[in-house]
């Protein structure tokens, strides 16, 4: 046994499901993949959302914390880097995407304070000012917008090394980079003493005071950590699916659907945040092609959204009373059983 | 002179608009006291209500009916909420139960959006929303007539609902199971009619709530991200408490209508979206139980 690993140790099983995990997303997604709208439309929305779910997973799955702010993270991400890459000549964008993310970390501290003291509803209404008070400040003060009157900002082009990455594909490509790397340090710090402190944080917070664990450092940290994924992935939004920037896009409905895709996915689970997103971003393009083409438009698109609501809401119930892990939870069941089978 | 007089209007002002977040906030107490569930649907039962009665109205049902019938469905509502959504939780913890009131806010909002469309309806109560002749002529202020009477009907309400809880056998019940659930129904106390009519009454309240907001901005959608605001309401004012609520509202309203007419107009205005929740921060930080509130007690 190795004894001080920086990373956790891996079984097989966790490297080869990883290997696979790359070998699909750097060859085989590529490689048979061609038309742009599977890119632009569903994998980089799926994998920018999965990652802002990361972030709402560490404070809500794994701190305990019951925040509901994303929306706004990830707006100040999202403008944090389009005013570095604007106003910081030749700035690398990786650079400028990690201090986006920081300076969306920052307010994650700021508006994590209330943590300090109360838990449960009563933080919910705090984090809800950060959402509301971030979209605001962007939108008034004309600096962040450049003084853009029309309110919508195209976002810059995204350069390394000299080469700018336009095309879906190569938009794609970026993203699965960061997201690979994130979700990596994420599956660490969660396996890690920093995942044990939160867990412990989020199960007895008492307890876990007593012995000897800072509810400060951890708590803070915990949005901070958060606040960070949010806000790369409000910067990667912005920049690779939005393709403009504007406050609006930012609003609490994203936050909300940010809740959903951590509730349905799975609490406290990293891999719940990758499903939750799947499904809430895919159930609706589905629900809209039954519209198409089995009742052939004969739905109205207002009572289909409405569908999606009801359907949305009633799951979260169910999952709430049969199964509150959710569905990382449940394919691990089927997995489960499928191997006591055979 | 003028100065002063413009302030006046403007506080008057906010604190009859904070009336509307208290009649909000008054529906989410009654089900915070009965059954210790913070229901976060509240905000889209209003929702839920008023276009309810508006679609009834629509269908050419007279006033009073409309109203009758939609009090009936908010009864039926919060019957199948109870059966469907809070018994299967019973005893889980409040967090798992608040992630449940979110899931069933959105079902309500789908149903009604689903059953009565998306576009903004007119709601006409027969009062305007202009200043009241006589009040300028007295006291030369400028008071909207619908404010002041959201300002009595919430009057009404809250003393209706006093006198109910403290002086009725089913009121009494109520405190009983607020206090202590088995210990009450080992004693006879129907639960579960108390709990129907406790969600009637959260029923009643969101309609009233929502018609007084329908009749100023219309009802539509953002008649819930209006009612959201009666969360920092409630943090002022103390989840268990009906005086709370009244008074949370009163400070919010007050507060942001202030903040807006004398320092929004250096920000570029629109503070009023997010001052009532950082007002609810400094509450939290000061006095998390609220001005009314219960001490909140954990135990290990």
């Amino acid at each position: 046994m190795k004894s001080n690993n920086i990373f956790m140790e891996y079984t097989k099983n966790d490297i080869i499901n990883f290997l696979l995990l790359m070998f699909v997303a750097l060859l085989i997604i590529p490689i048979t993949i061609e038309s742009g709208y599977w890119y632009s439309s569903i994998l980089i929305p799926w994998l920018c959302l999965a990652l802002a779910s990361i972030g709402q997973q560490i404070v809500m799955g794994y701190a305990g914390q019951l925040a509901l702010g994303a929306a706004g993270f990830m707006a100040a991400g999202a403008f944090a880097c389009y005013n570095l890459i604007l106003r910081v000549p030749d700035i690398p964008f990786f650079v400028a995407l990690v201090l986006s993310g920081l300076i969306a970390a920052a307010f994650g501290i700021l508006f994590g304070l209330p943590s300090l003291r109360v838990r449960g509803i009563y933080l919910m209404v705090a984090t809800l000012a950060s959402q509301f008070f971030i979209v605001w400040m962007i939108d008034k003060f004309g600096w962040f917008k450049n003084y853009d009157s029309s309110g919508i900002i195209t976002a810059q082009d995204i350069v390394i090394m000299g080469k700018s990455f336009t095309s879906p594909l190569e938009m794609y490509l970026v993203i699965v980079f960061v997201v690979t790397v994130l979700t990596l340090l994420a599956v660490n710090m969660a396996r890690g003493s920093t995942g044990r402190n939160w867990m412990a944080v989020r199960d007895m917070d008492i307890a876990a005071e007593s012995m000897g664990i800072s509810l400060l450092r951890t708590k803070l940290q915990a949005f901070a950590i958060s606040a960070f994924y949010c806000g790369v992935a409000g910067a990667l939004f912005a920049f690779t699916y939005l393709k403009s920037l504007e406050p609006v896009a930012f609003d609490i409905k994203l936050s909300f659907k940010i809740l959903f895709m951590v509730i349905l996915g799975g609490l406290g689970t990293i891999s719940g945040a990758f499903i939750g997103a799947a499904f809430i971003l895919l159930f609706p393009v589905l629900l809209n092609s039954v519209g198409n083409n089995i009742f052939h438009g004969a739905i109205d698109a207002t009572i289909i959204s409405s569908i999606e609501q009801v359907v949305f809401g009633v799951l979260i119930i169910i999952f709430m009373i049969y199964e509150p892990l959710g569905m990382a939870k449940l394919w691990d069941n089927i997995i489960l059983k499928f191997k006591k089978n055979n | 002179m003028t100065e002063i007089l413009f302030f006046v209007e403007v506080v008057v002002a906010g604190l009859l608009a904070g009336t509307m977040y208290s009649l909000v906030a008054l529906g989410f107490v009654l089900i915070y006291k009965a059954s210790s569930t913070f229901n976060f649907a509240q905000g889209a039962m209003v929702f839920f209500a008023v276009l309810a009665f508006v679609g009834f109205m629509e269908l050419g049902l007279p006033f009073f009916l409309a109203f009758i019938v939609t009090i009936l469905l908010m009864g039926v509502v919060g019957f199948c909420t109870e059966r469907l959504v809070l018994k299967p939780l019973m005893n889980q913890s409040e967090d798992t139960l608040l992630m449940a009131t979110i899931g069933l806010g959105f079902v309500l909002e789908g149903l009604a959006q689903a059953a009565w469309g998306v576009e903004v309806r007119r709601l006409d109560l027969g009062i305007g929303d202009f200043p009241i002749q006589w009040i300028i002529d007295t006291f030369g202020l400028f008071v909207s007539a619908l404010d002041l009477t959201a300002g009595l009907v919430a009057a009404v309400l809250i003393l209706g609902l006093s006198i109910l809880f403290k002086y009725t056998k089913m009121g009494l019940g109520l405190r009983a199971v607020a206090d202590d659930p088995g210990a009450a129904s080992s004693i006879g106390i129907p639960l579960n009619n108390i709990m129907l009519l406790v969600w009637t009454a959260a029923g009643v309240v969101a309609l009233v709530a929502g018609m007084m907001w329908g009749a100023r901005a219309g009802v539509q959608f953002a008649l819930v991200d209006l009612a959201l605001k009666a969360l920092p309401v409630l943090i002022i004012g103390g989840f268990s408490s009906i005086p709370g609520a009244i008074v949370g509202g009163l400070i919010i309203g007050a507060t942001e209508k202030v903040l807006e007419v004398y320092i929004g107009p250096y920000f570029g205005g629109a503070i009023e979206g997010w001052a009532p929740y950082v007002l609810a921060i400094f509450f939290l930080l000061y006095r998390p139980e609220g001005l009314f509130g219960e001490k909140i007690i954990r135990r290990v």
